[in-house]
């Protein structure tokens, strides 16, 4: 029981706020796994493009993440105050 | 990549390019300094404006109530808090706190409206622990350096790392022009690249269509990279324009995330701070804008080959968009090394959670394994990222060029 009180120690809307950030890095990660997928599929089909698909993979997932990190921004700036 | 310095002609653009580098970067220089400065003022502007919002005094009660807990612990041992641990690591500072007590101080650059410029070294505040810190001058006036975010004895609202300035019982205006951690940070790197890329030029000019020695050999291959992979594809003929700014901002990007990365020196985030990334998004926003053609502003509110329903929802999207757009470069960039250096961060502060300010040994030290492991694997990624960052701002800053200066084949 002392273990729930801590956790409703921690404040409703801090709580909520780590909920979203979780959110958010689920998105985070359903994309860049997918990104990752298709990437290693096309290499698996043409070897000889490894060099190509690599580099254009990283940028995507680059892209990507700036997404998930614009949630994970408002997630902080809702946990700190 | 073809040798560079074979071909003589590339060789006299080169050096063009490499000195007028040092034109530009003063003007980042001047741009992240302003951006800094908004980011104090911003709060101090909020502190005169008198407007007391219902959120801004709850904030500031929580947050006064969490410095009074903070100063109950400090009279005892310092208890760890990891939350104030890491912002304090994020954060600006007036000074490099390098290990316990010690500290480089730095300048502290006032100016209080009517009272004109102050200036004196950040040493000069006494207060110790995490409490605000006071210093009265010879004039006078006696400055705050607030520690936590909470509220001036007139009710206005301030927050942490703010310095506030009173004269005889009536609060002073304060635009802060100190040069923090920060703006120590990216003056460091200036010098570095102004330096660097001088001495190269120089280099280039001297011995036209030899070999690189020396330093050039590491700057070619990059520079050769964001003309060739960057610049080129994406912007098409006008490359050469923007190329001064695009490299400029790559290697000021790229440096300036290395810099954090340095252990032990005092932790700079300088494009970590929201005030750094804000100026360079802003440059990439004027400079698309101010270099957009007919083809460019014509396609934005009047797209062609689209049915008339459906331009009533594209052009508010694409007018959005001109704002949005370095408005993501900003945000991606920030989040990204803050994120970064949260996480080593609170791998650094697990140790100090688990071991329980040495009441659980055993457990400090088994998690300090583990930690350290983890915390080098991340140190790598955030050494990719470092790079990857650079990158992908000076790709899309590219990519938005290309967009505005792209002249149609055929309509």
């Amino acid at each position: 029981m002392e273990l729930l009180s801590i956790l409703f120690e921690i404040g409703i809307g801090q709580g909520l706020a780590g909920l979203g950030a979780g959110a958010a890095v689920i998105g985070a990660g359903i994309g860049v796994g997918r990104i990752g997928s298709s990437a290693l599929e096309a290499m698996a089909r043409q070897p000889e493009a490894t060099s190509d698909l690599r580099s254009n993979m990283i940028v995507a997932a680059a892209l990507v993440e700036g997404v998930a990190l614009f949630g994970i921004i408002i997630c902080l700036l809702v946990a700190l105050g | 990549m073809t040798t560079f310095a074979t071909n003589c002609a590339d060789t006299k653009i080169m050096s063009r390019y490499l000195t007028s580098l040092g034109i530009v970067l003063m003007l980042a220089f001047a741009g992240g300094n302003v951006g800094l400065w908004a980011q104090d003022h911003d709060s101090v502007h909020e502190a005169h404006a008198g407007e007391h919002h219902d959120g801004h005094d709850h904030a500031a009660h929580a947050h006064s109530d969490g410095a009074d807990h903070e100063d109950a612990h400090t009279h005892h041992e310092e208890e760890f808090v990891a939350g104030e641990y890491i912002i304090h690591h994020i954060a600006d500072a007036h000074d490099i706190h390098l290990f316990g007590d010690v500290h480089i101080p730095l300048p502290v650059l006032l100016y209080l409206g009517d009272e004109g410029f102050r200036f004196f070294m950040s040493s000069s505040f006494e207060g110790h622990g995490h409490g605000d810190k006071n210093f009265e001058d010879a004039q006078g006036v006696a400055y705050t350096l607030h520690a936590a975010d909470g509220a001036l004895p007139n009710g206005q609202p301030v927050n942490a790392g703010v310095i506030t300035a009173v004269k005889s019982g009536s609060q002073l205006e304060v635009f802060d022009f100190s040069i923090t951690k920060s703006v120590f940070g990216m003056l460091v790197i200036l010098t570095l690249m102004v330096w660097m890329f001088i001495s190269v030029a120089k280099q280039y000019q001297k011995n036209p269509g030899q070999a690189p020695k020396g330093m050039a050999n590491a700057v070619e291959p990059l520079v050769l990279f964001i003309r060739d992979e960057i610049a080129k594809p994406s912007i098409g003929a006008k490359a050469d324009r923007f190329m001064p700014f695009l490299l400029t901002v790559f290697f000021f990007i790229f440096f300036c995330n290395l810099l954090g990365l340095v252990p032990f020196i005092g932790g700079f985030n300088v494009t970590g701070t929201m005030g750094i990334t804000i100026v360079l998004a802003t440059l990439v926003f004027l400079l698309t804008n101010l270099n957009g053609n007919k083809h460019y502003w014509g396609h934005l509110f009047w797209p062609p080959g689209v049915p008339l329903p459906v331009k009533f929802i594209l052009v508010p999207i694409e007018v959005f968009g001109i704002l949005m757009k370095p408005a993501v470069l900003m945000i991606r960039l920030t989040a990204n090394i803050s994120a970064g250096h949260i996480i080593i961060l609170a791998f650094t502060s697990l140790i100090f959670i688990f071991g329980e300010g040495g009441d659980a040994l055993a457990a400090g030290s088994g998690i300090g394994v583990f930690s350290t492991l983890f915390m080098i694997f991340m140190y790598g990624l955030e050494l990719l990222v470092a790079f990857l960052q650079a990158f992908v701002f000076t790709l899309l800053a590219a990519i938005y060029f290309g967009d505005a200066t792209h002249e149609p084949a055929h309509h």
